[in-house]
């Protein structure tokens, strides 16, 4: 190490000579600092998106890294958010990636008092059925003057707020063809 | 705001720093207090007759922006010689009947009107069905010719019948009922109006917890009248601005997971009132009557196309005849009654936790331990998967899992950031994501899930000839599928079925005003329509904001047809001139022949301020050019609203449906038109003129904090939220503190008529006791995101709430109620229940009590 390179190591040096007289940036950085990378410069694409708390509508942009979300950022073009995130929008990476996120469909019996795991498409094809079991054992075609009901009051459905529009219209599509009503969410509460 | 949606609040502060004041009302002081100029302390519950003395104030003093007011608002349209006003009948509108707890709205009527107004039967159908929610889009229908007064001397004119409404809400009445000393009252009347007018606006900023209320609907009206009275409404820096609190919760009640809507405001039919298509499209497009409802049937046409396509023909009436029919009250808290009692088999819930968010927790894991089974789709593991296991009726014995029946299906969900699609945010924006990533194991989305069962249901039904069956097997299902799976269909594609087609040449919509009636069109949700206007997801737009006017129209896009301010051409003035250089906006620009401005007019865009409809028009021709609400029936902003409304015309003051004031203004007590659930099951603490309303003395709500959400299915499962707000709590000011003996940082518990919670107990100053009537009225602050799983958990604060609901969109009253406090923890196991049976005895809320809705004099003061 020269006497050039040992002097230019002392930060205070750094910011009497340099650009950052306050030693707030380049002035305090170290060599391990120096040779640190942000995950947002080696992501392998962004996909632009927002962020799923609140209805302000905040613009996120998140950084994926072999397949795996690594960073979510406030996205500064957004005239509605300018680049910030709340604690919970900064947090929401964790919401991908968490270890506590469930993965696997799982299954309680009736009167079982653990759950089981099960497969997906058993998963579905058993919601199927028991979706038109319920249809078919509480369908009123007519109301009690004639009138046309074409309906079932047997099924329920509680949610939307947090989802797509799309999801939502695919979901109410559904429901209203099959002739369920009860079909609600957050904006009712 | 600074709380719960802390980025929005940036622009306030930015705001300030320009020089505007900010003033907060709560009955906290909280983030947005501290960063306000003013901050009034006011009872939970009070608002009406906070903003009502804000309107009295205006009038008495002759400070509304009176150009605006005479050729924008109803000001001038006199009402009807025999609507009679609460001031008259004890708190009752004229044509209230008891045995329906509805009013007979003829009266409510303008002058010569009266055969137009809603029958109680009527009325009683629309609170059923929550017809109020109707009206986001555009306005109930009125008819045309309706006499006026322009001087507004005529004693039966909105503008005096209104003065007459709120002459007793003086700063003396806000100061006994809300607790705010007049002179801080003053200062927020003098500051509002003094900031409105010609030259400046003042924004109104509420945040949903008003919506939560037996009188919700009203509170924001009351709030809306204020903002049309100054001129505040289609200006730059005014409106009234809902704080939505769900990442589309606007999404999904324009495209509706509701009961009694479909997409775009439509009602869902109903067998009596909408037996036939003819009924259903008369019902919402009304015949002879303005404005743009008029266009109705091409919306419900290409509804119905959307849904039905080439099966939907002008002979079967677009398939109409395949839609179910709604017979009342189907919404989310009947449903859950009728879980209790065994009516509902199965249940599906969708990123959402009623066991923890909705109103009476009990009631809600009651009632799913009765279903056949139930489907919980989420991100992580919530309550309303596990009441079964360990929930709180688990504890107390009232759930023993060997006997609890009901088939649990967890499937987990994916994430915002690994699907495509739209959200749309508070100011009816939709934003496009892109998705990251592809969902892990067996998370999918809705969209995955929804197109899977609805294909595996049409296949198990292909060959079925059951007229039951062919909505089903007739619904456009056949969405290509994507994604690395290949089994995912494309949220590009449903936003362009949402935005509709020119079935002829396949070319996607611009405009709801290229829908037709006759079947050649489709479009899912004709106020969306736009969004996928030449053939570009204009939701995707991402122009950087530094490269864009501060408008910001190139962002994202907003319905309806991509206007960021709703009634705009409210921002100029009856001959369309900016109504000052400082607050231009939109205008009609006189060479060009056109209406230009910052935004997209929200009028017809060649119609001049001249235009005057030729008699007998219909429609929106019968729209004047000097009539900016165009979504009204008479292109007015309603001071008085003559229909529409299931609780009156104008907002009054009642006591929430717990208090333990007496309503001084009238005798009575309540909204006499809340809905109610009278069941041993959905108790409802007394108020006075009710006896023992002093066994549960205290005023409670609940709200957000910055680090939670909602539930806590989002949030309490996350490391970093969690260590910033790790434990349920109750926030009680110090004079509560000693009164109760509470210990700052100890334990207490809350008892209601429906359970009794326990939290960490936070003394501050942040609570400040108020002076009502003749008494020291304490309220009591909680966080509502607390359940059982997660990280952190902790009792629910929505346990203690019961339900009864605003009557015109049947949302609860949440945000207000009565408890009392005790220290230290609360009994556990069947102890539990033995002590809130105890409390109930003392309320005398005893097997064959009722509350009653009405009070007449008549009627013994006594439970």
């Amino acid at each position: 190490m020269g006497v050039r390179t040992w002097i230019e190591g002392w930060p205070v040096y750094r910011q009497l000579t340099g650009t950052d007289p306050l030693g707030r940036g380049a002035a305090a950085q170290s060599e391990r600092s120096r040779a640190l990378t942000a995950r947002t410069e080696t992501a392998d694409s962004v996909a632009r998106s927002v962020c799923p708390y609140c209805a302000v509508g905040c613009g996120q942009r998140i950084f994926v890294k072999d397949g795996e979300v690594v960073q979510i950022e406030g996205d500064p073009d957004s005239p509605i958010s300018q680049g910030r995130l709340c604690p919970k929008g900064s947090a929401s990476k964790s919401l991908i990636t968490s270890d506590r996120r469930q993965r696997k469909v799982l299954y309680r019996r009736p009167y079982a008092t653990d759950w089981e795991e099960l497969d997906l498409d058993t998963a579905m094809s058993m919601i199927a059925d028991r979706v038109l079991a319920a249809r078919d054992e509480t369908w009123e075609d007519a109301d009690e003057d004639g009138r046309p009901l074409n309906r079932t009051l047997g099924i329920s459905s509680l949610g939307g707020a947090t989802l797509d529009n799309e999801e939502n219209y695919l979901i109410k599509k559904l429901f209203t063809a099959m002739g369920a009503i009860q079909i609600e969410n957050q904006a009712r509460i | 705001m600074a709380e719960a949606h802390p980025v929005g609040f940036q622009y306030v502060v930015e705001a300030k720093n320009r020089g505007a004041k900010v003033i907060h009302i709560d009955p906290r002081f909280t983030r947005t207090s501290a960063l306000a100029h003013t901050y009034v302390p006011v009872r939970a519950g009070a608002d009406i007759a906070f903003l009502g003395g804000v309107i009295n104030y205006i009038l008495s003093n002759e400070k509304d922006f009176r150009e605006y007011v005479l050729a924008y608002t109803n000001a001038s349209m006199l009402v009807s010689e025999e609507f009679q006003d609460t001031e008259e009948l004890g708190g009752l509108f004229s044509g209230y009947d008891p045995e329906t707890g509805a009013y007979d709205q003829s009266s409510w009527q303008y002058a010569g009107q009266q055969d137009e107004g809603q029958e109680e039967e009527e009325s009683h159908v629309d609170r059923e069905t929550a017809s109020g929610l109707e009206q986001e889009s555009h306005g109930p229908p009125v008819p045309a010719d309706v006499p006026r007064d322009p001087t507004l001397r005529d004693p039966r004119c909105v503008y005096q019948v209104l003065k007459r409404h709120y002459a007793r809400y003086t700063p003396e009445v806000v100061e006994r009922l809300c607790g705010v000393p007049r002179d801080k009252f003053l200062e927020v009347c003098e500051a509002w109006t003094a900031n409105s007018g010609r030259e400046r606006t003042t924004a109104l900023v509420y945040s949903v917890g008003w919506t939560q209320h037996s009188v919700g609907v009203q509170y924001i009206r009351a709030g809306a009248i204020i903002q049309l009275l100054l001129g505040n409404m289609g200006r730059p820096g005014g409106g009234v601005m809902a704080l939505r609190g769900h990442a589309s919760i606007q999404g999904s009640t324009d495209i509706p997971t509701l009961f009694n809507l479909l997409p775009g405001y439509l009602p869902m039919p109903h067998h009596r009132q909408h037996e036939t298509f003819r009924q259903w499209v008369d019902a919402i497009r009304h015949p002879e009557q303005q404005g743009f409802w008029a266009n109705a049937e091409s919306y419900a046409v290409s509804l119905l196309k959307a849904y039905f396509g080439d099966a939907a023909t002008a002979d079967n009436d677009f398939g109409y005849g395949w839609l179910p029919r709604l017979t009342g009250d189907h919404g989310t808290y009947q449903q859950v009654l009728d879980m209790i009692d065994g009516k509902i088999k199965g249940y599906f819930l969708l990123g959402q936790n009623p066991a923890v968010g909705s109103a009476h927790g009990r009631a809600q894991r009651l009632g799913m331990a009765n279903l056949d089974w139930l489907v919980v789709r989420d991100l992580f593991m919530i309550e309303s998967a596990t009441f079964w296991k360990d929930g709180p009726e688990v504890a107390t014995g009232e759930i023993v899992p060997e006997q609890c029946r009901t088939e649990v299906f967890f499937l987990p969900a994916a994430s915002h950031a690994e699907k495509e699609g739209t959200f749309t945010q508070t100011q009816r924006m939709l934003q496009w994501r892109e998705k990251a990533v592809e969902p892990p194991g067996d998370c999918r989305s809705e969209l995955w899930f929804f197109y899977h069962l609805g294909r595996l249901l049409r296949e198990r039904l292909a060959d079925s000839a059951a007229p039951r069956d062919a909505g089903l097997l007739n619904l456009t299902w056949d969405y290509p599928l994507h994604g690395e799976r290949g089994d995912e269909p494309s949220g590009e594609d449903v936003l362009k079925e949402i935005n509709g087609y020119d079935l002829a040449t396949g070319r996607p919509l611009s405009s709801f005003t290229e829908m037709r009636p006759d079947g050649s069109t489709s479009g899912g949700c004709w106020i969306y329509t736009g969004v996928y206007k030449d053939g570009v997801n204009q939701a995707a737009r991402r122009k950087p904001r530094t490269e864009q006017s501060w408008v910001a129209g190139e962002w994202g896009w907003a319905w309806p047809a991509d206007r960021r301010t709703l009634y705009n051409r409210a921002s100029a003035d009856p001959e369309g001139r900016p109504w000052s250089e400082r607050k231009k906006y939109v205008w009609w620009d006189p060479e060009a022949g056109e209406w230009t401005g910052y935004d997209v007019p929200d009028f017809e865009r060649t119609k001049p301020p001249s235009y005057r409809p030729p008699e007998g028009a219909t429609g929106v021709e019968a729209i004047s050019g000097d009539d900016p609400f165009i979504m009204q029936g008479d292109g007015k902003g309603w001071l008085y609203a003559p229909s529409g409304l299931i609780d009156g015309p104008m907002p009054t003051h009642y006591e929430p449906a717990e208090s333990m004031v007496r309503n001084p203004l009238y005798e009575q007590q309540a909204n006499p038109t809340r809905k109610v659930y009278d069941r041993s099951d959905n108790l409802t603490n007394p108020s006075p003129p009710e006896r023992h309303s002093e066994v549960f003395p205290y005023v409670f709500s609940t709200s957000r904090l910055t680090e939670h959400h909602t539930a806590g299915g989002m949030s309490r499962q996350l490391a970093y939220l969690s260590e910033l707000q790790p434990e349920m709590f109750a926030e009680v000011s110090p004079e509560l503190a000693a009164e109760r003996g509470l210990e700052h940082l100890g334990w207490a518990h809350m008892v209601t008529a429906r359970a009794a919670i326990e939290a960490r107990v936070l003394v501050t100053d942040r609570l400040i006791p108020l002076r009502i009537e003749d008494r020291i009225v304490h309220q009591i602050w909680m966080p509502y995101h607390w359940g059982g799983e997660g990280l952190v958990t902790g009792d629910s604060a929505n346990d203690l709430i019961g339900i009864t609901l605003d009557p015109n969109v049947l949302i609860q009253e949440s945000k207000v109620g009565t408890c009392d406090i005790q220290p230290g923890r609360r009994p556990t196991g069947p102890a539990l229940l033995a002590y809130v049976t105890g409390y109930r005895e003392r309320a005398g809320l005893v097997p064959g009590h009722h509350t009653p809705p009405l009070l007449t004099p008549d009627q013994p003061e006594e439970s």
